[in-house]
């Protein structure tokens, strides 16, 4: 089966230990997640987990809902690429007097739409949002003009398409029937 | 007035008491001291609250437990103390958890100062029970025990049961606080009874009204969910056969005549074979596990598959559902039966009968019934489920006991099936036996046990002795790792390699433990022994010399189909 990459949005609980819960379905099931983002969602107690792996279509639903399965998480859907918005963040820390002698890494900063966050005598701080392969060929880019220092780059977030908001019907459905 | 201040140990007594336990299973150590000590005045003989079990060693906590809880009903709790006692419990946690049996092992762990410095006895619990436990939580502070304990019986056992691990630092045992009773009843993150899809019912129903050859698979579902009754009425109304997983059992009675025997790779043939004829499978409450379906992807493809479960990540996980009725399946199953229409397969039902006497001729004659040789297992286990008029608890170790035990046991009870299924834990039978008994306590419980099982856990003789349990204890003794020398002889060449045992005097180990005893080793002397045995008061360990190299069959060979079941081993 072929393999793509998948995203995967889980909401849970905010409880100690539901992180090693959900990745230790990706190690039972030996996939290497390449990316992580864990935070607090807009719902008040409810934090939210962006996951991206190389899977198949059955594999990453069987993963899926192996997590869902777990007590306190409440929500794990699979998305393709084509589903949602996705924005990564990179921070790179180049060299300031390569920078200065070589125009062409200023002139790279400002076709990519990155900007500089600080600046000083030794190095200067590039940063930029976009998707993956824009940060990537941000980052070859100057990496090919030898001035970057440090570089590094947050996982995917997303937000979906969707015009319906799943889990939320899902809350306010659970305290009509509760309430 | 000043408020009632009290220990964090006695806040879990009182929490367990809240919730209906009566027994607990457990061994006492450093880190659990405080809950012991709280234990012991709810033990005290002018007014127990609860009764304590003191096992042999941990694992014996937690099978008693699974034991106690799959005759009771109820949820099997287990007591022990952090680092080695509580890793003891490991394997029980994994077997309540393949088995879906509702356990709550709760474990002393080291003062929350000292988590994560190597303490004495330390060990990191939730992080190794949470992949083999529906929840496992570290209570951090007094004022969330009874949350906790709440929490923790309604997990176990609502939705789909199973295992669940608290995990008790000592300071939060022994700290003083104000305590309130609590009850959780809703967790908005888990939905145990989740609601069916109406569109499901009324195609599964469509389906099983057109079905000439329909065939229902039944599974522990059933016991979990106290459905007989529903069951029942839907396979009487449209007249449909069926056949069980090892675990269901006893979820309908052996005798009942549409029932077609066992399904699996040392089933019965009829249900076997004619899973790859029929037209529909209706599976309820079962879970397709590869003991079941032989070769998945050459399983039944002929037939659509409608699937009752309450865990919606069961459906299409190993042989593709057409039709996924999710839910509580004593709500689910009237539901469809009253759409059913009254029918008859008659003509259908009768074709299980060339199977069912070609199984007879080639295989369960000569089991049950030999006339010459030595000692057979399966004529024991028959003699035994007779002289206790099939209403007894069969209790099984793991191996060829089992299989031949599941296979000759005949069940008119509820509950009466508590045998490793989904672990296949060696060792699990006696501790299980203890359990079901003290679950069971009206009951008669008839534990089959190999030589190579009954050692792993022999040290329960001690627990028996001291409760007094009344548990049959049939020993088929055939000097071997029974089981594993079949696979040998079958897959490996005759390379008997470590399965020949050598056993002690178990009539000197008896005598220790003052069990009674006897050795049969003649077939003149087997029904009087069985009969000796089931009229003794107390328990009672019958050691049967049983025939040392003896294949179960029928079998499906590993990778086969399901209907490629061997009648003969050539030797």
């Amino acid at each position: 089966m072929e393999k793509k990459l998948y995203t995967l949005i889980v909401h849970s609980e905010n409880i100690a230990g539901i992180l090693s819960q959900i990745t230790a379905v990706f190690t039972r099931l030996q996939v290497n997640i390449e990316s992580l983002n864990v935070s607090a969602s807009s719902i008040k107690g409810i934090h939210k987990y962006t996951i991206t792996a190389y899977s198949d279509e059955e594999q990453i639903y069987k993963i899926s809902r192996l997590i869902e399965k777990k007590i306190d998480v409440l929500q794990s859907r699979v998305m393709t690429d084509d589903e949602i918005f996705i924005q990564e963040v990179v921070l790179m820390k180049i060299s300031t007097p390569v920078m200065l002698n070589n125009e062409n890494v200023c002139k790279t900063i400002r076709e990519h739409n990155a900007q500089i966050l600080e600046s000083n005598h030794t190095y200067s701080v590039v940063t930029m949002t976009g998707k993956t392969d824009q940060i990537m060929d941000l980052y070859f880019s100057l990496d090919e003009m030898n001035c970057v220092l440090q570089y590094s780059r947050t996982g995917r977030i997303v937000i979906t398409k969707s015009t319906e908001e799943p889990l939320s019907d899902k809350l306010a459905k659970l305290e009509r029937e509760n309430h | 007035m000043s408020k009632e201040l009290i220990t964090g140990a006695e806040a879990l007594m009182r929490s367990l008491q809240a919730e209906g336990t009566t027994t607990i299973f457990g061994y006492p150590g450093g880190c659990i001291m405080p809950v012991f000590d709280a234990l012991y005045d709810y033990t005290r003989p002018e007014n127990p609250i609860f009764n304590h079990v003191l096992v042999r060693h941990e694992q014996g906590a937690a099978h008693a437990a699974e034991g106690y809880a799959r005759t009771s009903g109820k949820v099997g709790v287990c007591l022990v103390t952090s680092g080695p006692g509580v890793t003891n419990t490991i394997t029980g946690i994994a077997d309540a958890m393949m088995d879906n049996t509702p356990i709550i092992v709760i474990a002393g762990q080291v003062g929350t100062p000292a988590i994560g410095s190597d303490a004495f006895q330390e060990v990191d619990l939730v992080g190794i029970t949470q992949p083999i436990s529906k929840w496992s939580y570290q209570i951090r502070k007094p004022e969330d025990i009874a949350w906790a304990v709440s929490r923790a019986f309604y997990i176990a056992n609502t939705g789909r049961k199973g295992p669940v691990v608290l995990d008790f630092p000592k300071n939060v045992q022994t700290a003083k606080f104000e305590y309130e009773p609590q009850t959780v009843d809703f967790i908005r993150s888990y939905t145990p009874y989740p609601t069916p899809a109406a569109d499901q019912i009324d195609k599964a129903a469509e389906l099983i009204n057109g079905a000439k050859k329909p065939l229902v698979l039944v599974g522990q579902g059933v016991e979990l969910a106290e459905a007989r009754e529903e069951l029942k009425q839907f396979v009487e109304k449209a007249n449909l056969p069926f056949a069980s997983t090892m675990l269901g059992l006893s979820a309908m009675p052996s005798n009942h005549p549409l029932n077609k025997g066992m399904l699996g790779m040392h089933g019965n043939l009829g249900p076997n074979v004619k899973t790859q004829e029929c037209d529909v499978i209706i599976a309820v409450g079962m879970r397709f596990s590869d003991r079941v379906t032989g070769r998945p992807s050459n399983y039944a493809k002929q037939a659509k598959i409608i699937h009752f479960d309450i865990d919606k990540t069961e459906f299409s996980k190993n042989i593709p559902a057409d039709v996924c009725i999710l839910g509580n399946c004593k709500e689910t199953l009237p539901m469809v039966t009253k759409l059913l229409i009254e029918n008859n397969h008659n003509e259908w039902i009768e074709s299980f009968k060339q199977y069912d006497q070609k199984e007879y001729d080639k295989v369960i004659s000569a089991e049950v019934h030999p006339t010459t040789g030595p000692l057979k297992m399966g004529e024991t286990i028959a003699k035994v489920t007779k002289a206790t008029g099939n209403k007894a608890i069969l209790v099984t170790d793991v191996g060829q006991n089992q299989m031949m035990s599941v296979r000759y046991f005949k069940f008119t009870e509820p509950h009466s099936v508590v045998s490793s299924g989904g672990l296949g834990t060696m060792g699990f039978g006696l501790p299980a036996a203890i359990g079901a008994a003290i679950g069971a306590p009206d009951r008669t419980v008839c534990f089959f046990t190999g030589d190579g099982g009954l050692q792993m856990t022999i040290e329960e003789l001690g627990t028996i002795m001291e409760q007094k349990t009344p548990v049959k204890i049939i020993l088929l003794n055939n000097n071997y790792l029974g089981n594993v020398r079949q696979w040998q002889e079958m897959f490996f060449n005759h390379r008997y390699s470590f399965t020949p045992m050598m056993n002690p005097k178990y009539e000197l180990i008896a005598k220790a433990y003052d069990i009674n005893y006897e050795l049969v080793t003649e077939r003149e002397k087997l029904d009087a022994a069985i009969d000796k045995m089931i009229k003794t008061e107390g328990a009672y360990l019958l050691e049967v010399a049983v025939i040392e190299e003896v294949d179960v069959l029928p079998m499906t060979p590993p990778g086969a189909n399901v209907d490629e079941m061997l009648l003969e081993i050539k030797r």
